[in-house]
Protein backbone atom coordinates (compact mmCIF):
# COMPACT_ATOMS: atom_id res chain seq x y z
CA UNK A 1 0.00 0.00 0.00
CA UNK A 2 1.37 3.48 -0.95
CA UNK A 3 -0.32 6.89 -1.02
CA UNK A 4 -0.90 8.71 -3.49
CA UNK A 5 -2.77 12.04 -4.54
CA UNK A 6 -4.89 12.27 -7.46
CA UNK A 7 -6.36 14.76 -9.29
CA UNK A 8 -8.75 14.71 -12.18
CA UNK A 9 -10.49 17.84 -14.13
CA UNK A 10 -14.08 17.33 -14.42
CA UNK A 11 -16.36 18.98 -17.77
CA UNK A 12 -17.47 22.34 -17.35
CA UNK A 13 -21.53 21.49 -17.95
CA UNK A 14 -21.89 19.13 -15.23
CA UNK A 15 -23.24 19.95 -11.95
CA UNK A 16 -20.93 19.95 -9.13
CA UNK A 17 -23.42 17.25 -7.66
CA UNK A 18 -22.30 15.40 -10.72
CA UNK A 19 -19.20 15.77 -9.98
CA UNK A 20 -19.75 14.82 -6.52
CA UNK A 21 -21.09 11.37 -7.08
CA UNK A 22 -18.49 10.94 -9.91
CA UNK A 23 -16.09 11.61 -7.02
CA UNK A 24 -17.85 8.77 -4.91
CA UNK A 25 -17.93 6.12 -7.76
CA UNK A 26 -14.63 6.83 -8.10
CA UNK A 27 -13.34 6.71 -4.21
CA UNK A 28 -15.35 3.64 -4.47
CA UNK A 29 -13.09 1.33 -6.53
CA UNK A 30 -10.11 2.34 -3.98
CA UNK A 31 -12.23 1.66 -1.02
CA UNK A 32 -13.54 -1.84 -2.21
CA UNK A 33 -10.21 -2.91 -3.27
CA UNK A 34 -9.17 -2.29 0.43
CA UNK A 35 -7.40 1.37 -0.03
CA UNK A 36 -8.52 3.86 1.95
CA UNK A 37 -9.39 8.07 1.04
CA UNK A 38 -7.62 10.07 3.54
CA UNK A 39 -8.58 13.43 2.35
CA UNK A 40 -10.76 14.33 -0.35
CA UNK A 41 -10.79 18.13 -1.61
CA UNK A 42 -13.10 19.99 -4.09
CA UNK A 43 -11.54 23.02 -5.62
CA UNK A 44 -14.28 24.07 -8.05
CA UNK A 45 -15.35 25.02 -11.23
CA UNK A 46 -12.24 26.63 -12.15
CA UNK A 47 -11.19 28.67 -15.04
CA UNK A 48 -8.43 26.32 -16.96
CA UNK A 49 -5.37 28.25 -18.26
CA UNK A 50 -5.90 26.57 -21.22
CA UNK A 51 -8.93 25.11 -23.46
CA UNK A 52 -8.99 21.33 -23.02
CA UNK A 53 -11.63 19.00 -25.43
CA UNK A 54 -13.32 22.88 -25.98
CA UNK A 55 -13.55 23.28 -21.95
CA UNK A 56 -12.96 26.56 -21.17
CA UNK A 57 -13.54 25.38 -16.96
CA UNK A 58 -13.68 22.40 -15.39
CA UNK A 59 -14.32 21.11 -12.05
CA UNK A 60 -11.13 20.09 -9.81
CA UNK A 61 -11.48 16.84 -7.39
CA UNK A 62 -8.70 15.82 -5.04
CA UNK A 63 -7.93 12.86 -3.35
CA UNK A 64 -5.04 11.47 -1.25
CA UNK A 65 -5.24 7.95 -0.91
CA UNK A 66 -3.71 4.48 -0.06
CA UNK A 67 -3.94 2.01 -2.57
CA UNK A 68 -1.63 -0.74 -4.16
CA UNK A 69 -0.45 -0.11 -7.55
CA UNK A 70 -3.10 -2.88 -9.80
CA UNK A 71 -5.84 -0.88 -8.18
CA UNK A 72 -4.22 2.35 -8.82
CA UNK A 73 -4.03 1.05 -12.40
CA UNK A 74 -7.37 0.04 -12.56
CA UNK A 75 -9.03 3.41 -11.17
CA UNK A 76 -6.57 4.85 -14.14
CA UNK A 77 -7.97 3.00 -16.49
CA UNK A 78 -11.88 3.75 -15.73
CA UNK A 79 -11.27 7.40 -15.48
CA UNK A 80 -9.70 7.12 -18.96
CA UNK A 81 -13.15 5.79 -20.00
CA UNK A 82 -14.99 8.28 -18.49
CA UNK A 83 -15.92 10.64 -21.30
CA UNK A 84 -16.59 13.77 -18.11
CA UNK A 85 -13.06 13.39 -17.09
CA UNK A 86 -10.66 15.73 -18.69
CA UNK A 87 -7.78 14.73 -17.22
CA UNK A 88 -5.91 13.26 -14.49
CA UNK A 89 -2.81 13.12 -12.73
CA UNK A 90 -1.75 10.53 -9.88
CA UNK A 91 1.20 10.76 -8.33
CA UNK A 92 3.05 9.36 -5.23
CA UNK A 93 3.39 11.06 -2.29
CA UNK A 94 5.52 10.57 0.89
CA UNK A 95 2.99 11.55 3.36
CA UNK A 96 -0.74 12.95 3.48
CA UNK A 97 -0.54 16.75 4.19
CA UNK A 98 -3.59 17.12 6.61
CA UNK A 99 -4.47 20.73 6.37
CA UNK A 100 -6.10 22.06 3.72
CA UNK A 101 -4.34 22.30 -0.02
CA UNK A 102 -3.17 25.91 -1.33
CA UNK A 103 -5.50 25.89 -3.24
CA UNK A 104 -8.31 25.71 -0.71
CA UNK A 105 -6.67 28.17 1.47
CA UNK A 106 -6.54 30.65 -1.40
CA UNK A 107 -10.18 29.94 -2.56
CA UNK A 108 -11.42 31.00 1.53
CA UNK A 109 -9.18 34.31 0.75
CA UNK A 110 -10.36 35.23 -2.30
CA UNK A 111 -13.97 34.68 -0.99
CA UNK A 112 -13.11 36.99 1.72
CA UNK A 113 -11.97 39.57 -0.69
CA UNK A 114 -14.90 39.32 -2.80
CA UNK A 115 -17.18 40.28 -0.80
CA UNK A 116 -16.07 43.53 0.69
CA UNK A 117 -19.16 44.05 3.00
CA UNK A 118 -20.70 47.17 3.36
CA UNK A 119 -18.19 50.29 4.10
CA UNK A 120 -20.37 51.27 7.13
CA UNK A 121 -21.58 54.62 8.11
CA UNK A 122 -19.14 58.01 7.05
CA UNK A 123 -20.66 59.15 10.00
CA UNK A 124 -22.28 62.40 10.13
CA UNK A 125 -21.05 65.49 8.30
CA UNK A 126 -19.12 68.47 9.90
CA UNK A 127 -21.26 71.45 9.98
CA UNK A 128 -20.11 73.26 6.97
CA UNK A 129 -18.06 76.31 7.86
CA UNK A 130 -19.97 79.79 6.61
CA UNK A 131 -17.87 80.27 3.97
CA UNK A 132 -18.79 82.95 0.96
CA UNK A 133 -21.57 81.30 -0.85
CA UNK A 134 -19.60 79.71 -4.36
CA UNK A 135 -15.98 79.16 -3.16
CA UNK A 136 -17.54 76.42 -0.61
CA UNK A 137 -19.42 73.55 -2.66
CA UNK A 138 -17.26 74.25 -6.05
CA UNK A 139 -13.99 73.23 -3.85
CA UNK A 140 -16.08 69.97 -2.52
CA UNK A 141 -17.64 68.80 -5.23
CA UNK A 142 -14.30 67.41 -7.32
CA UNK A 143 -13.14 65.76 -4.49
CA UNK A 144 -16.15 63.21 -3.81
CA UNK A 145 -16.06 63.22 -7.50
CA UNK A 146 -12.58 61.47 -7.21
CA UNK A 147 -13.38 59.64 -4.00
CA UNK A 148 -16.56 57.63 -5.77
CA UNK A 149 -15.69 57.04 -9.31
CA UNK A 150 -12.81 54.22 -8.61
CA UNK A 151 -14.78 52.44 -6.19
CA UNK A 152 -17.65 52.34 -8.60
CA UNK A 153 -14.79 50.94 -11.53
CA UNK A 154 -14.23 48.28 -9.54
CA UNK A 155 -17.66 47.48 -8.47
CA UNK A 156 -18.23 46.91 -11.88
CA UNK A 157 -15.22 45.31 -12.89
CA UNK A 158 -16.04 42.38 -11.10
CA UNK B 1 41.86 33.66 -22.09
CA UNK B 2 43.39 34.34 -18.76
CA UNK B 3 43.61 37.78 -19.88
CA UNK B 4 39.76 37.82 -20.05
CA UNK B 5 39.36 36.36 -16.91
CA UNK B 6 41.18 38.80 -15.08
CA UNK B 7 39.72 41.30 -16.68
CA UNK B 8 36.30 40.18 -16.21
CA UNK B 9 37.39 40.36 -12.17
CA UNK B 10 37.84 43.48 -12.24
CA UNK B 11 35.08 44.60 -13.74
CA UNK B 12 32.83 42.37 -11.65
CA UNK B 13 34.28 44.12 -8.04
CA UNK B 14 33.25 47.40 -8.10
CA UNK B 15 29.50 46.52 -8.26
CA UNK B 16 30.46 44.07 -5.36
CA UNK B 17 27.27 42.07 -6.60
CA UNK B 18 26.64 39.05 -4.05
CA UNK B 19 25.32 35.93 -5.31
CA UNK B 20 22.34 35.68 -4.48
CA UNK B 21 20.99 32.57 -2.21
CA UNK B 22 18.52 29.67 -2.78
CA UNK B 23 15.32 30.60 -2.05
CA UNK B 24 14.28 26.89 -1.36
CA UNK B 25 17.14 25.50 0.60
CA UNK B 26 17.65 26.13 4.04
CA UNK B 27 15.55 26.82 7.32
CA UNK B 28 12.09 28.60 6.94
CA UNK B 29 12.31 27.60 2.87
CA UNK B 30 9.08 27.12 1.05
CA UNK B 31 8.26 24.06 -0.12
CA UNK B 32 7.75 23.30 -4.11
CA UNK B 33 4.18 21.97 -4.81
CA UNK B 34 2.69 21.96 -7.70
CA UNK B 35 -0.82 23.34 -6.56
CA UNK B 36 0.88 26.80 -5.49
CA UNK B 37 0.47 28.18 -8.39
CA UNK B 38 1.54 31.84 -7.15
CA UNK B 39 4.76 30.51 -6.57
CA UNK B 40 5.65 29.08 -9.14
CA UNK B 41 4.43 31.85 -11.47
CA UNK B 42 7.18 33.71 -9.83
CA UNK B 43 9.99 31.28 -11.57
CA UNK B 44 8.19 31.63 -15.30
CA UNK B 45 8.43 34.18 -17.78
CA UNK B 46 6.48 36.41 -18.23
CA UNK B 47 5.31 33.88 -21.44
CA UNK B 48 4.89 31.49 -19.40
CA UNK B 49 8.50 29.90 -19.84
CA UNK B 50 10.52 28.08 -16.91
CA UNK B 51 13.14 30.82 -15.59
CA UNK B 52 16.62 29.36 -15.81
CA UNK B 53 18.24 28.96 -12.14
CA UNK B 54 21.70 31.19 -13.51
CA UNK B 55 18.47 34.33 -13.04
CA UNK B 56 16.70 33.02 -10.59
CA UNK B 57 19.13 31.85 -8.12
CA UNK B 58 17.76 28.26 -7.41
CA UNK B 59 19.94 25.42 -6.46
CA UNK B 60 20.18 22.77 -9.23
CA UNK B 61 18.39 20.58 -6.81
CA UNK B 62 15.66 22.60 -6.41
CA UNK B 63 15.25 23.80 -9.56
CA UNK B 64 14.72 20.28 -11.15
CA UNK B 65 12.18 19.76 -8.55
CA UNK B 66 10.76 23.06 -9.61
CA UNK B 67 10.41 22.54 -13.52
CA UNK B 68 8.68 19.14 -12.36
CA UNK B 69 6.40 21.15 -9.73
CA UNK B 70 5.72 23.50 -13.04
CA UNK B 71 5.51 20.65 -15.80
CA UNK B 72 2.67 18.93 -13.42
CA UNK B 73 0.63 22.42 -12.67
CA UNK B 74 0.45 22.71 -16.65
CA UNK B 75 -0.41 19.56 -17.14
CA UNK B 76 -3.69 20.06 -14.71
CA UNK B 77 -4.27 23.36 -17.03
CA UNK B 78 -3.41 25.32 -13.51
CA UNK B 79 -0.93 27.44 -15.79
CA UNK B 80 -0.05 28.09 -18.72
CA UNK B 81 2.14 26.27 -21.34
CA UNK B 82 2.41 29.72 -23.69
CA UNK B 83 0.64 33.29 -22.74
CA UNK B 84 0.64 34.96 -26.18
Amino acid sequence: MRLYESVFIARQDISSAQVETMADEFAGIITEAGGKIHKREYWGLRSLAYRIKKNRKGHYIMFNLETDAATLKEYERIMGLNEDVLRFLNIRIEEVDESPSIIMQNKGERGDRGDRGDRGDRGSRPPRAEVPKAEAPKAEAPAEDKAEAPAEDSKTEE
Amino acid sequence: MTQLEIKREAVRRPFGRRRKSCPFSGPNAQTIDYKDTKLLARYTSERGKIVPSRISAVSAKKQRELAVAIKRSRFLALMPYVTS
